[in-house]
């Protein structure tokens, strides 16, 4: 017979993992001396392992400073922060989907489908507040679409949706403009992609203001605190009576919001809405997540990290087109570089709990 | 499988001595889950400054029925009361509104975030209050100053307050479970077997933690399968067996064989 408590705790699995970091009595004695150094030791290498991508992101940097003479010339680098800046805002709006366990595959489909119907509505009005609002109210309306159809319609998860909206955003995309590129952005779009401030490109400055929102909104809002939560443990999050599923729609709609600003900046640079913007885009973003140090698992990390790896991602490209590296191979490089950040977060997950458990022991 | 001698209630005695009514009663409660009858008619009351034990089995209905009084499950029949008037409970929020704590089985922490936000999940300090919910502004600091009081005052001693809770002992993931009913608790503490996969002191500390509960005035209930737990600790003891209750008895060093008997049926 099969016994409905037994049941019942099975759907109440995804139980803690960090069950094996218990920590067991330490009874063993140290000596004070020894005991201060280990600490600084276990302080120093927490502090390391939390900084690590930002850290590799800066030897990346000299690093290729170093190979190409090229590279740290202002009009250089100006070109990977006006390149970099839609993967960073997309990677921005993934990472709040990431942090609740989900993922978006649809934003790149979403910045082109935003950029078309933005590109079709400036033919007939010619303000660029409205394509504005336009773009980021398309990209709005796909992420609710995605979180509603995932969150109501009871998927398992988030994945088939927008691999499904991803599909839907391109066709429509592809459709609406028959296939081609249409020329014509208002002049504040044409500023945002393409203009800049002081040398700083414009579009690298919008999506500082995009982190620095999302920034203070995850840090001091209910709302952010909730994101954590439903990430950390979404059971617990529905008991507590956090509205789970407000969070989850929230977040796919700010992701959908991100692939607008994306479509923005996109649109801006190339002076034209385009159906075959933001190709691969969503690999992008997920990569410059987890690059940046996030956890694939939900519930970990912080804006910050989805900068550090668009930054990174982009410095990457920028020193392969610099090298002379092909096209093709560079696809193989940003494979092989995800697969490594990965296994990077899963030894940075143990490595850390190691660390806390041994803190934790030499407190007491 | 053996026919059910359930409505024998061998050592039935309820102790009915408080005047006024109970803080919490159900009055036969049924729940199935399709086919599966996973409670069937059962009634129990529970006083204010009581600890009550719910034995059984496992399999028994216990964590269902409990489920039930937390809000996680909806009963089918049945009526709950607190202090004689019918509740209804929808949800876990209801639960908490009315004044019922839950301390799951799994501890239903949040293993990335430090013991405040967990203390305050689903029940932030924000403002302003004209805002809707989730767009206040969190009060960080009079959360933390809080969450460490409280822990003092129940002397559950963290090593290090701002690390989040995943990385701490069993023990003490228990203890902030625990503490956090406490703390919020203002008529029943429920505790799904709290003092599982616990050492000695660890335990010993959650058993601290249980009495001050009821020292708090509140009604407590309590599922364990430890005997000497629960004749430490209870006021009363309810045995459950295959989603009924068989009996209610004053555990007692003397009496221990005869729950153990009523447990398993034998």
């Amino acid at each position: 017979m099969v016994e409905p408590a037994a049941l019942a705790t099975l759907e109440d699995s995804p139980r803690m993992k960090t069950n094996t970091v218990r920590s067991h009595d330490n009874a063993s004695v140290h000596d004070e001396r020894g005991e201060a150094a280990r600490s600084r030791f276990i302080k120093l290498s927490l502090a390391s392992l939390r900084f690590g991508p930002g850290l590799i992101l800066v030897i990346l940097v000299l690093t290729l400073g170093l190979c190409s003479q090229y590279f740290f010339t202002a009009r250089n680098l100006g070109n990977v922060l006006a390149q970099t800046a839609a993967i960073a805002v997309l990677a921005m709006g993934q990472h709040l989907v990431i942090l609740t366990r989900g993922i978006d595959l649809s934003v790149g489909s979403v910045l082109a489908l935003s950029s078309v119907v933005g590109a079709l509505v400036y033919r007939q009005v010619h303000s660029g507040t409205l394509i504005i609002a336009v773009m980021i109210g398309t990209g709005l309306a796909v992420g609710f679409v995605n979180g509603f159809v995932y969150v109501w319609g009871r998927l398992p998860h988030p994945f088939i949706i927008t691999l499904a909206t991803l599909s839907i955003a391109r066709g429509l995309a592809l459709e609406l403009a028959g296939g081609a590129a249409i020329p014509g952005m208002p002049d504040i779009i044409l500023f945002l992609g393409g203009g800049s401030i002081g040398g700083v490109p414009a579009s690298a400055l919008a999506a500082c203001a995009v982190a620095l929102a999302l920034a203070g909104m995850t840090r001091w809002l209910v709302w952010g605190r909730w994101i954590y939560s439903v990430g950390g443990n979404p059971d617990a999050a529905r008991r507590t009576g956090i509205p789970t599923k407000g969070v989850l729609l929230s977040v796919y709609m700010i992701s959908g919001a991100a692939a607008g600003i994306g479509a923005v900046l996109t649109s801006g640079r190339t002076a034209a809405g385009s159906p075959l913007f933001g190709n691969l885009a969503e690999l992008d973003s997920i990569a410059a997540v987890i690059i940046g140090g996030a956890s694939f698992l939900g519930g970990r990390g912080h804006i910050g990290h989805a900068l550090i790896g668009a930054l990174m991602i982009g410095i990457i490209r920028n020193a392969l087109n610099l090298l002379n590296v092909d096209i093709f191979f560079q696809l193989i490089v940003i494979g092989v570089i995800i697969v490594l950040a990965v296994e990077a977060d899963v030894l940075r997950g143990r490595l850390e709990a190691r660390f806390r458990v041994l803190q934790s022991l030499g407190v007491k | 499988m053996m026919s059910g001698t359930a409505s024998k209630g061998e050592a039935s005695n309820p102790d009915s001595l408080l005047e006024g009514p109970p803080e919490l009663a159900l009055r036969n409660i049924s729940k199935r889950f399709g086919a599966i009858v996973a409670l069937d008619d059962v009634s129990l009351e529970v006083n204010r400054g009581e600890v009550l034990a719910l034995l059984g089995d496992n399999g028994a209905g216990k964590s269902t029925l409990i489920k039930c009084i937390s809000g996680v499950h909806h009963v089918d029949s049945g009526v709950i009361e607190l202090s004689g008037k019918p509740v209804q409970i929808r949800s876990p929020a209801d639960a908490r509104s009315v004044g019922i704590e839950t301390v799951y089985q799994d501890l239903a922490l949040f293993d990335n975030l430090g013991p405040s936000a967990n203390f305050y999940a689903g029940r932030e300090l924000a403002g302003p209050s004209w805002l809707p919910r989730g767009m206040r502004i969190l009060r960080g600091r009079e959360m933390d100053k809080a969450t460490r009081k409280l822990l003092d005052q129940l002397r559950v001693v963290l090593p290090n307050f701002d690390a989040v809770i995943g990385l701490l002992s069993g023990g003490q993931r228990q203890a902030v479970a625990v503490a956090r009913a406490a703390a919020f608790a203002t008529r029943v503490v429920v505790l799904d077997e709290p003092t599982a996969a616990l050492g000695v002191r660890e335990t010993r500390q959650v058993l601290d933690l249980i009495a001050h509960l009821r020292n708090q005035n509140n009604a407590v209930i309590l599922i364990t399968h430890n005997m000497d737990h629960v004749i430490d600790i209870a006021d009363r003891a309810v045995v459950m067996r295959r989603g009924r209750k068989v009996g209610e008895i004053k555990p007692k060093r003397e009496n221990q064989q005869q729950i153990v008997s009523m447990i398993v049926g034998a």
